[in-house]
């Protein structure tokens, strides 16, 4: 009698299914409990491998409801590869999707987050541009100045107050009124979180476009101060090069 | 087949398996510790952290590279994305030593995240055999294959693991990677002798040991089923049979494993001193 993969796998992750007729105990007699340690093994360690790459999705909806939410994700969305650290891809249209969840409409904007929290943190390395780079250059060719962000930079567009949200959750403090798009930076080898405006996130949005930075600034709309949002991204080494 | 002669080795003296939290403690004083091991897939990430700690660790310790997710048990093709991963890492590192699983963990594209069971089988030689050419054709390096821990039988199985891990050294010029506690926790749970087990072992083959903890339950009939979980200390048995094996084999490699609730720096080193004992007692 021959165990395939395809009918160990699919009685591995659905529950409901008998073992494979083929798995044994060493009297001879077919393998159950033995069989459940394999099963186990595969929903136990995608589990905790989902909660340690979501701690703030986890800590918003509480142990107990992560746990089985993951169970149901770790089925739809096993591992495409055995590289974990990206586990969780799908995690933001997951949630956006999923019934129980609806009543904490930012988890979404919170998984995109964590995820990218991850993704900066293993990113190239790269060196930032100089403090004085920019002063370089001629007063009226800044306009025409494109700028290349760090590969550990990620911008999350949002409508809550996403930054504010995972900082309580994380080290503590209140909850900002206003939408607060995140940017993950890593000025050497641990990412930070940092607000910005919606128009700051909209400008910043076009400089990673690849706009230059005098078209890029249209879209902070009238009145919008470049100075505090240059000043953070400079100060997060969040820039590679300057081309004029 | 690989000539296995002109290979890098590990050094005869314990190891540990290397986790991030543990790397100032390190750097400060190793003590007995010879060597470290990482999992391969944790350090697939472009840069960062992970990446400049083992170019740091890496001036002062050989490496053990140890894949997680290779699934060269795999009914299907070898995965050629994670072989060229496999080979990035182990062409930058360059380590002492390359090794996998006796296991499956992908099928079909879904990986699984555990390693699971093989019968033994002619076909299964075969196919083992052709994915460990396929690994040191692509690496250009002889690996290392671990015995497995196992929680039940296949009805098919028509060979002894022994025999079919001896089969597999003949066939492919690969060395071995004998992991005490599994060779402890599947003769528990199968129901036969770990002893008669590493009489029947092919020793010569071997270039790395392996040694953790495990959790004790029964199966439905009450009969033991212990569980590998790398998350303990090494039990007494297990260091019993680590000296029955060096008695036979001489001194080589030992790595302790732990990779569940990861302990203090201190207590990894207890555990190194007990391994260092062991192979001290032999010289």
């Amino acid at each position: 009698m021959i165990t395939t993969q395809t009918e160990f796998r699919t009685a591995l992750l659905d529950p409901t299914s008998p073992p494979p007729e083929g798995v044994r105990n060493p009297d001879g007699v077919q393998a159950t409990k033995r069989f459940d340690v394999y099963r186990n093994n595969v929903a136990v360690s995608l589990t905790d491998a989902l909660g340690a790459a979501f701690p703030v999705v986890a800590k918003l909806v509480g142990d107990d409801f992560f746990r089985a939410m993951a169970g149901v994700y770790l089925r739809a969305h096993p591992p495409s590869s055995p590289v974990m650290m990206f586990y969780g891809e799908e995690m933001p249209e997951f949630l956006a999707g999923f019934g129980p969840a609806q009543s904490v409409p930012y988890l979404p904007d919170i998984a995109r987050l964590e995820l990218a929290l991850r993704h900066s943190y293993h990113a190239s390395d790269a060196t930032p541009i100089a403090a004085d780079a920019l002063a370089q250059i001629a007063p009226d060719s800044l306009p025409q100045v494109t700028f290349t962000f760090a590969p550990s930079v990620y911008l999350i567009p949002s409508r809550y107050p996403l930054q504010s949200i995972w900082a309580a959750n994380t080290s503590g403090g209140d909850i900002a009124k206003v939408a607060q798009p995140a940017l993950v930076t890593r000025p050497e080898f641990d990412p930070m979180v940092d607000a910005l405006t919606q128009e700051q996130a909209a400008v910043t949005q076009a400089l990673i476009g690849g706009q230059p930075l005098g078209q890029a600034l249209q879209n902070g709309g009238a009145g919008f101060d470049l100075g505090p949002l240059l000043g953070l991204i400079l100060s997060r080494n969040a820039l590679i090069s300057l081309k004029t | 087949m690989l000539d296995a002669t002109r290979q890098p080795s590990l050094p005869n003296r314990p190891g540990v398996g290397y986790k991030a939290q543990h790397f100032n403690d390190i750097m400060k004083d190793a003590g007995p510790v010879g060597w470290l091991e990482i999992h391969a897939e944790n350090y697939m990430g472009m840069g960062g952290r992970p990446l400049a700690q083992l170019r740091h660790l890496s001036e002062q310790f050989p490496f053990s590279v140890h894949g997680v997710g290779l699934s060269i048990g795999g009914e299907g093709r070898l995965d050629a994305d994670h072989l060229a991963r496999l080979k990035t890492l182990c062409d930058w590192l360059n380590p002492a030593s390359f090794s996998e699983h006796l296991a499956w963990s992908t099928h079909e594209s879904a990986f699984l995240n555990d390693l699971l069971p093989l019968p033994y089988t002619a076909a299964t030689v075969t196919r083992v055999a052709d994915h460990i050419d396929e690994v040191q054709s692509v690496l250009g390096r002889q690996m290392l294959l671990e015995n497995p821990s196992s929680y039940l039988a296949f009805a098919e199985s028509d060979m002894s693991e022994t025999d079919f891990l001896s089969e597999i050294v003949t066939r492919t010029g690969c060395g071995l990677l004998l992991d005490v506690n599994n060779v402890f926790v599947s003769a528990t749970n199968l129901g036969y002798s770990p002893q008669g087990y590493i009489d029947d072992y092919p020793l010569d083959a071997v270039k790395e040991i392996h040694l953790g903890g495990h959790d004790a339950d029964e199966d439905e009939t009450g009969a033991p089923l212990l569980i590998d979980s790398h998350g303990a200390e090494v039990v007494d048995p297990v260091w019993a049979l680590l000296d029955y094996t060096l008695a036979k084999s001489g001194p080589k490699p030992l790595l302790i494993e732990w990779d569940t609730d990861v302990p203090e720096w201190a207590v990894l080193v207890e555990e190194t001193r007990r391994a260092d004992t062991a192979l001290s007692v032999l010289a």
